[in-house]
């Protein structure tokens, strides 16, 4: 098998799986049970396609598959039962399951989106509603998800029982959410699909170049999400975001895993198509659906990905555009993002000024990025030993090591100068 | 992020405890290891370690290894196993670690791990 075809196949079953998922609930009700009938077809096919070749009906294969499987354990299930119950109940007619061949044809009905609004229900915990993304609407296996996540097996696995049960327990209907709720939950569907992301595109490279497919993965789910709700702006403001930083990747760390600041970035690492495809998105978001937060962010990063060199970014339209990103979603977090579009725009003195109102802010008063971004406008401002002193905090308080080292090199190069 | 758990207590504290205080003991470190388990938050993995008096101690100075016995803080509460979460924040792993019984018999220590994961500034 060649890695082309292996890879062709993955990519067919991952595009398949939800729609096999949908047929199956559909059909049979059992979402707990459907799932894991539809991730054994899902493994089964990955092993015997690339060998024995994909076959004329692949959706049909795979729901004849799953739906085997589903019978199967449901009579399992309910052989359990008359054991335990004792009682002589009387035996129901299996179905008979065979390929149908209009289980050809993509359902009438597209079941993915009441998928995504599943797995993201808000009885499941965050962790669970991820793992269960990736695999109930991404296809991916549990060994994947675990792999991608630096967290065993057993863990993932754990993870999506319990979201199973959960959803099993809280007799959630398989359909989409009720209008009223619908904003609301999309939110947290593309609240998900940004930290899946975010878990990828975070990923420094080398030995986490596992965790970088989950950049891949995000991509793949919010095209997705984006032919279902072609109309929704911030579906396609993530899309964007999504695009405009990703198009960055090959340019933030060295082959070392080292971190690479935006402002030292060999521009011409950059993905131009990426950027033109994020650009034309966010643009025809902006001008015709409501604003807001995702394509702020996206324009944002449009706005860096357009500069041929550093200094040539239009800071004061980045200043404007965290502005409203302010009066949209007001966090602590905007507004150290905004000091600095401050600095870059009017100096650092007023971006240092704006940074001193979040000492107080218990939200990030310990996050490393306040003292980060301190120590980088005290180095603008010319103050050596006042940057050096908040590089040196923000290195003991962050988590990562790439990060550690970064900022513990910035305090380095400011002591050379500061002694000599 | 991934938080260890690092259980510390005074060596023979487990001898010294009643019966009834070590079943109990059992009992609900198994609940709590279960209980968190099927929460996925708590990792595979976790370990307890044998008596600190059982380890060793190595430095090398100036390319010679000096090997002694016991651990190497001289403390009197010792390490005596970890285990690992996986959680939303350092509240949350804390929350959790308050369950853990041995946190009410002696001390249990979270500390978040480093990743590899980095945002460039």
């Amino acid at each position: 098998v060649t890695p082309r075809v292996g890879a062709e196949v993955e990519g067919l079953l991952r595009r398949l799986a939800p729609q096999v998922l949908g047929t199956l609930v559909r059909r049979y009700g059992h979402f707990d049970l459907s799932e894991d009938a539809v991730q054994e077809a899902l493994v089964a096919a990955a092993v015997q396609w690339p060998e024995q070749g994909v076959p004329e009906h692949p959706r049909g294969w795979l729901i004849a598959v799953a739906s085997r499987r589903l019978a199967d354990e449901l009579r399992r299930d309910r052989a359990r039962r008359r054991r335990e119950e004792t009682a002589a109940a009387q035996v129901p007619e299996d179905e008979l399951l065979v390929p149908a061949p209009a289980d050809e044809q993509p359902p009438a009905e597209d079941d993915t989106l009441t998928l995504f609004f599943l797995c993201a229900h808000p009885a499941l915990t965050p962790a669970s509603q991820l793992a269960l993304t990736l695999r109930a609407v991404g296809g991916l296996t549990t060994a994947e998800i675990a792999r991608a996540f630096l967290v065993p097996e057993a863990t993932i696995a754990q993870r999506i029982s319990r979201a199973k049960q959960s959803i099993k327990a809280s007799g959630i209907p398989f359909d989409l959410p009720p209008e009223p709720e619908r904003a609301d939950r999309l939110r947290v569907v593309l609240h998900g699909l940004y930290v899946i992301f975010n878990e990828g595109y975070t990923a420094t490279s080398g030995a986490d170049l596992q965790r970088a497919d989950l950049t891949a993965e995000a991509i793949r789910l919010t095209r997705e999400v984006r032919r279902l709700l072609p109309e929704d702006g911030e579906v396609a403001g993530l899309l964007a975001l999504m695009l405009l930083t990703d198009a960055r990747r090959a340019a933030r760390s060295r082959a070392d895993g080292s971190l690479v600041p935006l402002a030292e970035q060999d521009r011409g690492l950059w993905n131009q198509e990426l950027i033109e495809e994020g650009l034309a998105l966010v643009t025809d978001a902006l001008s015709r659906t409501t604003l807001g937060p995702y394509q702020l962010q996206a324009a944002i990063a449009a706005v860096h990905d357009e500069a041929a060199r550093a200094e040539d970014t239009d800071w004061p339209q980045i200043l404007t555009l965290y502005e409203l990103l302010t009066r949209l979603t007001p966090n602590p977090m905007v507004t150290l993002n905004r000091a600095v579009a401050v600095a870059m725009a009017r100096g650092p003195e007023a971006g240092l000024d704006l940074l001193s109102t979040l000492d107080d802010d218990e939200r990030v008063a310990g996050h490393h990025r306040l003292h980060a971004v301190r120590a980088h406008l005290l180095e603008l401002a010319g103050d050596r030993a006042g940057a050096r002193s908040s590089y040196r905090t923000a290195a003991r308080l962050t988590t990562s090591l790439p990060e550690r080292r970064y900022l513990e090199q910035r305090a380095a190069r400011l002591a050379d100068h500061f002694d000599r | 992020v991934k938080y260890v758990a690092l259980v510390y207590n005074n060596p023979g504290a487990f001898e010294a405890l009643s019966q009834t205080e070590r079943d109990e003991l059992m009992r609900e470190a198994d609940a709590y290891l279960k209980e968190f388990t099927e929460s996925g938050e708590l990792l595979a993995g976790g370990v307890a370690l044998a008596d600190a008096s059982n380890g060793k101690t190595v430095r090398v100075r100036g390319g010679v290894p000096a090997i002694t016995d016991g651990p190497f803080a001289e403390a009197k509460e010792q390490l005596a196993g970890y285990y690992v979460l996986d959680c939303d924040s350092i509240e949350r792993a804390t929350e959790i670690v308050t369950r853990d019984p041995a946190a009410r018999f002696w001390a249990v220590e979270v500390r978040p791990i480093m990743d590899m994961a980095g945002t460039e500034m």
